[in-house]
């Protein structure tokens, strides 16, 4: 999660202090990990000095909680830029299973039994998820939603990678 | 990888149902070279692996359909597998509940007719039979429906149906093989959600055969099946990727 863009995000909404932001942020995207509030004011710090957002003057009460941001328009132009700009697409060729299948073989290690280690892991997560889901809220639905879809394309690698230890061992017996 | 072990004598051990050693062939093509597979009662669990590695025989040599060339079949307590045609037939009819890919309903009948078909056939009245099918119609979001001929029923709603049939003799074992197989990612999910849910509330052992991973998840563990073995990992609890 892009911290400071989301905040950014946030704020477009409305001119807000940073409890109100972090908040949200929890509610929204901090699922199992809220966001400190020591982040959230180095981060407004931050957008402030590149004048992406405005700090309104400190309201009675004192502290840093006291001040109201509002995003300027170079933020809202960085905000939009996030929006429409798709997230490049990671081909991860280099995942650290194929590592472990490729270094099984080659060391005379039983890579079967090392896909099928990880593919019960991937089905406890999923487990895990799929009950999330089913006792969650929406917003809970949908961030396991991405995580389930995630896990089984890479069930779906180990299933077919299994298929082909065997031409995958003898390509590294040949090399 | 490890075969699931099973004590000597898995009907007396608390299993609701095992397959001891099961081999089971189609002419000259082995489908089971010696399955071991145990199942609790009240457990709901998946059957997974490639197509054609012998879960859809392992589910009916299980549920008394194909009779093993070979091993033993238990169901609470008995020796299914030794059992007559008339016996195991009936066993189907009272124990366990079916669910397939592809419904199987009778399309010219209405859905509460469907529903109230294995009570029919188990020589209920027809009144007990009807009060039963409707009781089930809210159970799974079919409210209004059991009059509708189940060929003009959606996908998913067909699929409840045959899941309302399935449960309403209350049976002890539900098998359900490919369930959701027909129908798009958001019904078959709502499908799942129903089965386990009842599945639950009426403490019926369920023995899923999926080969989608999601699907999968509902289940409280999977066993693998690979070229007629049921196996499971060595390991738990490896690292992420």
């Amino acid at each position: 999660m892009t911290v400071p863009l989301t905040l950014l995000g946030l704020l477009e909404r409305e001119p807000s202090h940073g409890y109100e932001l972090k908040r949200d942020y929890d509610a929204y995207f901090g699922r199992g990990k809220q966001l400190p509030f020591g982040q959230v004011y180095a981060t407004l710090a931050r957008l402030a000095r590149d004048g992406l957002v405005t700090a309104g003057d400190a309201e009675p009460g004192g502290g840093p909680d006291r001040k109201r941001y509002a995003i300027t328009d170079a933020g809202k132009g960085n905000v939009e830029a996030w929006l429409t700009e798709p997230v490049e697409p990671e081909p991860h060729l280099q995942t650290i299973l194929f590592a472990k299948v490729v270094l099984a073989l080659m060391l005379g290690r039983s890579a079967e039994a090392y896909l099928d280690t990880q593919r019960s892991a991937h089905l406890q997560r999923m487990r895990e998820l799929t009950e999330l889901k089913r006792t969650g809220s929406l917003v809970d639905t949908l961030l396991a939603d991405h995580a389930l879809f995630h896990l089984e394309a890479d069930l779906r690698w180990i299933d077919t990678t299994s298929g082909r230890l065997k031409a995958l061992a003898e390509l590294v017996d040949n090399s | 990888m490890n075969a699931v072990s099973l004590p000597a004598e898995p009907g007396t051990r608390g299993y609701l149902i095992a397959a001891q050693d099961v081999v089971k062939s189609f002419g000259q093509t082995p489908a089971l070279r010696g399955a071991n597979v145990s199942v609790c009662p009240g457990e709901i669990v998946a059957v997974m692996g490639p197509s054609g590695s012998g879960k859809s025989t392992l589910l009916h040599c299980l549920a008394g359909i194909f009779k093993p060339d070979q091993g033993e079949v238990w169901f609470d307590g008995q020796r299914l597998d030794e059992l007559g045609e008339t016996k195991r037939t009936q066993l189907r009819r009272t124990a366990f509940g079916f669910v397939f890919q592809f419904g199987q309903l009778v399309p010219e009948l209405g859905a509460a007719d469907n529903i109230a078909l294995p009570l029919l056939l188990n020589r209920a009245s027809r009144k007990a039979a009807y009060k039963q099918a409707a009781s089930w119609l809210p159970r799974l979001g079919l409210d209004g429906l059991g009059a509708r001929r189940t060929g003009e029923l959606s996908g998913g709603e067909a699929q409840r149906v045959a899941l309302a049939r399935a449960l309403v003799t209350r049976p002890k074992l539900l098998f359900a093989d490919e369930p959701t197989g027909s129908l798009d990612s958001l019904t078959g999910e709502k499908v799942m959600d129903l089965l386990v849910d009842t599945a639950r509330e009426e403490g019926t052992t369920v023995v899923l055969v999926t080969h989608d991973a999601r699907v999968a998840a509902y289940a409280e563990r999977e066993v693998m099946v690979r070229d007629g073995r049921v196996t499971t990992p060595a390991g738990a609890g490896a690292e992420r990727s």
